[in-house]
């Protein structure tokens, strides 16, 4: 693999640009293989990295219907934070954080991380004393954040609206710093180069449509192109995790969402953070390219079809007007929808499953993107050790039959309103 | 948008509706645990024809059956949810 650095921009500039090898190769599969990963996201790129980085367990494939960066990566709003109430997911986050701080280096690729803060606003006394118990929560765990005023935050954002004017005038708001946002493809690539780098065989347009059994034991899966033996499986297939381990008997405590996201034609740098609405749903920030990047509410019905409906996308716009009026006269440049897994408590399912060396890493609701490199880190551990790590200790299948859920928004078992 | 033809309203509006949860037997009190966690937590989640309930909470209130195609969104039915087995 070629090393990226300013010296091999300079010689390939000199030579046309002629000369770039191919980020990651395209091998033939082998028979056999220690671990097979289901699915190519960004999950199950980070898994098998850490596998063979940390665990030294080189002779790994990752199998992917369609194509690397194709599915959810390269589908969601892109927001890096860490702000969790529960110590479970408290500590996961924070660590999968602490690994976006130095990502780019590990991986020789520009993930683009930018730790340009996430504000979440208050516009209620109520929603106020709620922020300051997430803040403390989470100062607790040695997690930063801080209160902002309205007057600092009419600073810090000049074109939200902080006037008494809209019907949910804002008071202040939570801000993370150390959150941000980063470049989606790039972190899809970036794994995938890097991993196949350390010899995972990387295995596109492969779809698992079942998987070998002995007795209680998985020994490999069924592909479209043939039959791959496997010492250890691991599933990262959000979205259709539900179909997946439905393929080995498992049924899950899982439905899958649609979630709308929307971008805007490019503007001018106006908002140089994340900001979140508080008053109802709805997150922007801008992109690199000047776009704004926004998103709001599921659409609240079981759905696997990457399209969404009208009334989400006028409510979602609705909140974006009252934060920032200036943009009324923007236009959109494209909406598109993705499949969550929505879990029955919000919070992550990483991993053992009832059955011998399969493993399950699901329910990521509307922020799985965030979690990409610790979730590929613990899940390596799980499936590396046969054991958790202590960071998805929590996370568990079981946790939903002994009363341990992991419930951050209290919502309770309703997938749709967490 | 979407029309759901609902059998007390007629046709409406999809934003009338919240859907509620997939359609099953709901456990008997007595019910074992595991029956009861089940029926809680566990779903289908079928990619294609899913049998749901729905409430139509800005019209006539009546918890709906519907049959609806997770892909496609189509539904092929819409009737009262009325007398769900019970199980134990």
């Amino acid at each position: 693999m070629m090393k990226y650095s300013v010296f091999s921009l300079i010689k390939q500039a000199l030579n046309g640009h002629q000369g770039w090898p191919m980020a990651w190769r395209n091998p033939e599969p082998k028979k056999h293989y220690d671990v097979i990963i289901v699915g190519g996201g960004g999950h199950g790129l980070a898994t098998a990295f850490y596998l063979a980085k940390n665990h030294g367990i080189k002779n790994v494939a990752v199998v992917e219907k369609g194509w690397i960066g194709g599915g959810n990566t390269g589908r969601n709003t892109t927001i890096v934070r860490s702000n969790y109430m529960p110590d479970e997911n408290a500590h996961f986050y924070e660590w999968s954080l602490k690994l976006w701080h130095q990502l780019s280096e590990e991986l020789n690729y520009n993930v683009m991380f930018s730790p340009r803060g996430v504000l979440n606003l208050a516009h209620t006394e109520g929603q106020r004393d709620a922020l300051f118990r997430r803040g403390n929560r989470m100062r607790l765990n040695g997690i930063d954040c801080e209160w902002l005023t309205r007057e600092e935050i009419a600073r810090a954002v000049p074109h939200l609206d902080c006037s008494d004017t809209p019907r949910f005038p804002i008071i202040g708001g939570l801000i993370q710093r150390r959150g941000g946002t980063a470049r989606h493809d790039a972190v899809a690539w970036g794994f995938a180069r890097a991993a196949s780098n350390l010899g995972v065989d990387i295995i596109q347009n492969c779809e698992v449509q079942g998987f070998v059994r002995e007795g209680n034991r998985i020994v490999g899966v069924e592909t479209s192109t043939g039959r791959l033996s496997a010492g250890r499986v691991g599933i990262a297939v959000a979205g259709n995790s539900g179909r997946v381990a439905g393929m080995a008997g498992l049924k899950l405590p899982i439905e899958t969402h649609v979630l709308q996201a929307f971008v805007s034609e490019p503007l001018k740098p106006i908002i140089d953070t994340v900001v979140t609405y508080g008053a109802g749903h709805f997150y922007v920030s801008q992109s690199d390219k000047g776009e704004l990047v926004m998103g709001g509410d599921l659409d609240f019905y079981p759905s696997y079809g990457q399209k969404g409906n009208l009334p989400i996308v006028e409510e979602a716009i609705t909140a974006g007007l009252q934060m920032f009026p200036i943009l009324s006269r923007v236009r959109m440049l494209r909406q598109w929808g993705g499949v969550m897994d929505m879990s029955m408590d919000g919070s992550p399912i990483i991993s053992k499953t009832p059955i011998d060396n399969l493993y399950l890493n699901a329910g990521w609701c509307y922020g799985g993107f965030k979690a990409t490199p610790g979730s590929g880190w613990v899940f390596a551990h799980t499936i590396a050790n046969d054991a958790p790590h202590a960071f998805n200790q929590g996370h568990t299948l079981e946790r939903f039959a002994n009363g341990k859920v992991i419930d951050d928004k209290g919502a309770g078992p309703t997938p749709q309103w967490h | 948008m979407q029309l759901f033809n609902c059998p007390f309203c007629g046709p409406r509006d999809q934003s009338e509706f919240t859907y509620v949860r997939e359609a099953a037997p709901v456990p008997a009190l007595d019910a074992s645990q595991a029956t009861w966690q089940a029926y809680v937590y566990d779903r289908d989640n079928p990619r294609g024809p899913h049998r749901e309930w729905w409430h139509h909470n800005h019209g006539c209130r009546q918890i709906l059956e519907l049959v609806r195609d997770t892909l496609t969104h189509e539904v092929s039915s819409i009737d009262a949810a009325r007398g769900s087995q019970v199980t134990k």
